[in-house]
């Protein structure tokens, strides 16, 4: 659904978004990850046809990013929430999206039908002639998604939605993006709340200028140091440790009747070690896979770079 | 260009000028107390102790500079409106979303002109109406005919005017991209009014004759020429990149 190669912009001798290729499939949800000034919101505007990008290519759907022929259809495609909510205060909250449903080319029975479904799901239905000034942050929030919604967009691109806002409101965003991955919609998701990501996408991709990483949030705990079997037993015998010692496991660990190994792949190693531990006679008490989290993952990415 | 999409953002613009009370009273007030003072302080000046008030010889040339103020007015409003539709947007965080709705640059912009030009012309208009008929009223004793309407004052209302207020918001355009508060906007979109005020003086002290076709045909030609360049200036000052990595 968006395909990006090589993207690259540059703000005079600086480089915002350095050569980034990915790859995003329809009805997924992709989390861009990166520490401020990384250039997600710069990716974003590039694909949103909002600045040009310097060289590469890019394309949503079956648009070319960047052809000048293709911008309006683009720009019909998606919808954009973004950083800031950027509402119209002085505004009803049925007008805000009434506005721009008609931007959006949708008939008046579309747009009451939209606007009537998407308050009604984020809860503010009751208050829809409420001037959007009185409103609060997360209310606010929400209806900034619900704008860009309005006019039923195939993909939607979310800059930071759930900055600022406090715990109860950014879960009940949270809750409301989770609602539209059902939907089916592509997301395209910039945040650097790591938790969030982990908990929504379905793909990640950790960006600082360049593109480090990209994968599900399990690919990139994994990619950031494997993760670790502890095998706690009864008790450990020189048996038990001759027979482990014949499994291809790398870096065992034996501390009093605790061991520890690096693991690739646990689901199958951990078979072969309990296994060996049995045909030594050994007494297994319990086995723990331990991973590194995204967040280790996601600064060692970033340490790395800035090394 | 698609009209409809410049028509839609100009309602919404109307819609919040509505409630912003600051705006309507800029846009309703000004032409309103001229046209009311003007004929108010006609009718009883130079009728100071048993005098006959001003002479027809002198209200022929009084009556064109007075209609000249309706220009300067043309500069002023628009930047109260102008510098909303813009600078207003840029501080509510709104013109990204807007932005990113499929519509073009010159759209958005015939939108925003379309809501900062309408307004102060039916203002000002509705003003110099009034205006007229009161004026009428009070000088008809003395010049034994209507003054008002003329051809001279309908080239001033509806030719002048309106490029006056057509330069005064594409000047708006290019200080908005240079301001991020409403206020700073409106100070300096104000400045326009300079050159205009300058015209009225000139006319006043009758250095530039505004009484005469020709003349007012001048300054017209050169209101025009002026809004050829400020539109291709602020075309190329509302631009989407221009906006989102270079306006403060």
């Amino acid at each position: 659904m968006i395909e990006t190669e090589n993207l690259t912009r540059k703000f005079g001798d600086l480089t915002a978004v350095d050569a980034v290729t990915f790859r995003v499939e329809e009805g997924e949800v992709f989390g861009f990850l990166g520490p401020n000034g990384a250039g997600k919101t710069t990716t974003v505007r590039m694909l949103c046809c909002l600045i040009s990008k310097t060289s590469g290519k890019a394309s949503i759907g079956d648009y070319d990013v960047g052809k000048d022929s293709d911008a309006l259809k683009i720009r019909k495609l998606i919808g954009l929430v973004p950083d800031n909510v950027g509402l119209y205060d002085d505004l009803s909250a049925y007008d805000n999206l009434d506005f721009y449903g008609k931007l959006y080319d949708c008939t008046e029975a579309q747009r009451k039908e939209n606007i009537q479904r998407f308050l009604t799901m984020l809860g503010l239905w009751e208050k829809k002639d409420v001037a959007v000034g009185v409103f609060s942050k997360g209310m606010k929030q929400k209806l900034g998604i619900a704008c860009a919604l309005v006019h039923d967009p195939k993909v939607l691109f979310m800059d930071e939605p759930t900055a600022n806002l406090d715990p109860e409101s950014a879960k009940t965003v949270r809750d409301f993006i989770l609602d539209l991955k059902k939907e089916k919609r592509t997301i395209f998701l910039n945040t650097h709340n790591l938790d969030e990501a982990q908990k929504i996408c379905d793909k990640i991709a950790i960006l600082n200028t360049k593109l480090m990483a990209v994968g599900t949030p399990e690919e990139l705990e994994r990619s950031a140091s494997g993760r670790k079997t502890v095998v706690q037993l009864v008790q450990v015998s020189d048996a038990i440790l001759a027979a482990l010692r014949k499994l291809p496991v790398r870096d065992m660990v034996v501390e009093g009747n605790k061991l520890t190994f690096d693991v690739l792949e646990p689901e199958k190693e951990n078979v072969a070690i309990v296994d060996a531990i049995y045909g030594a006679s050994g007494h297994v008490q319990t086995v723990t896979v331990v991973g590194s989290t995204l967040e280790e993952a996601y600064l060692k990415l970033v340490r790395l770079d800035e090394k | 260009m698609r009209l409809s999409k410049s028509r839609i953002i100009a309602s919404k613009d109307f819609k919040v000028f509505m409630k912003k009370k600051n705006i309507l009273y800029s846009i309703v007030v000004v032409p309103l107390v001229l046209s009311f003072l003007l004929p108010g302080v006609m009718a009883y000046a130079g009728h100071k102790n048993g005098a006959s008030g001003v002479s027809g010889a002198e209200l022929t040339v009084l009556l064109p500079s007075f209609t000249f103020l309706y220009l300067v007015i043309a500069g002023v409003i628009p930047s109260t409106i102008a510098s909303y539709t813009i600078v207003g947007e840029k501080v509510e965080k709104s013109l990204e979303r807007l932005l990113a709705t499929p519509t073009t640059d010159g759209e958005i912009l015939l939108g925003k002109g379309i809501a900062a030009f309408l307004p102060p012309i039916a203002s000002i208009l509705g003003g110099a109406t009034i205006f007229m008929v009161l004026m009428d009223l009070v000088t008809r004793g003395t010049l034994g005919y209507n003054f008002f309407p003329n051809w001279n004052a309908a080239i001033v209302l509806f030719v002048m005017v309106p490029f006056a207020v057509i330069m005064s918001v594409e000047w708006n355009v290019v200080v908005s991209s240079r301001v991020s508060d409403v206020r700073a906007a409106q100070q300096i979109g104000a400045l326009i009014v300079l050159p205009l005020g300058g015209i009225y003086l000139a006319g006043e002290l009758n250095l530039i004759p505004l009484g005469t076709t020709s003349n007012l045909l001048i300054i017209a030609g050169v209101l025009l020429a002026l809004d050829l360049i400020l539109l291709y200036v602020a075309k190329a000052t509302f631009r989407r990149e221009e906006i989102l990595t270079k306006w403060k």
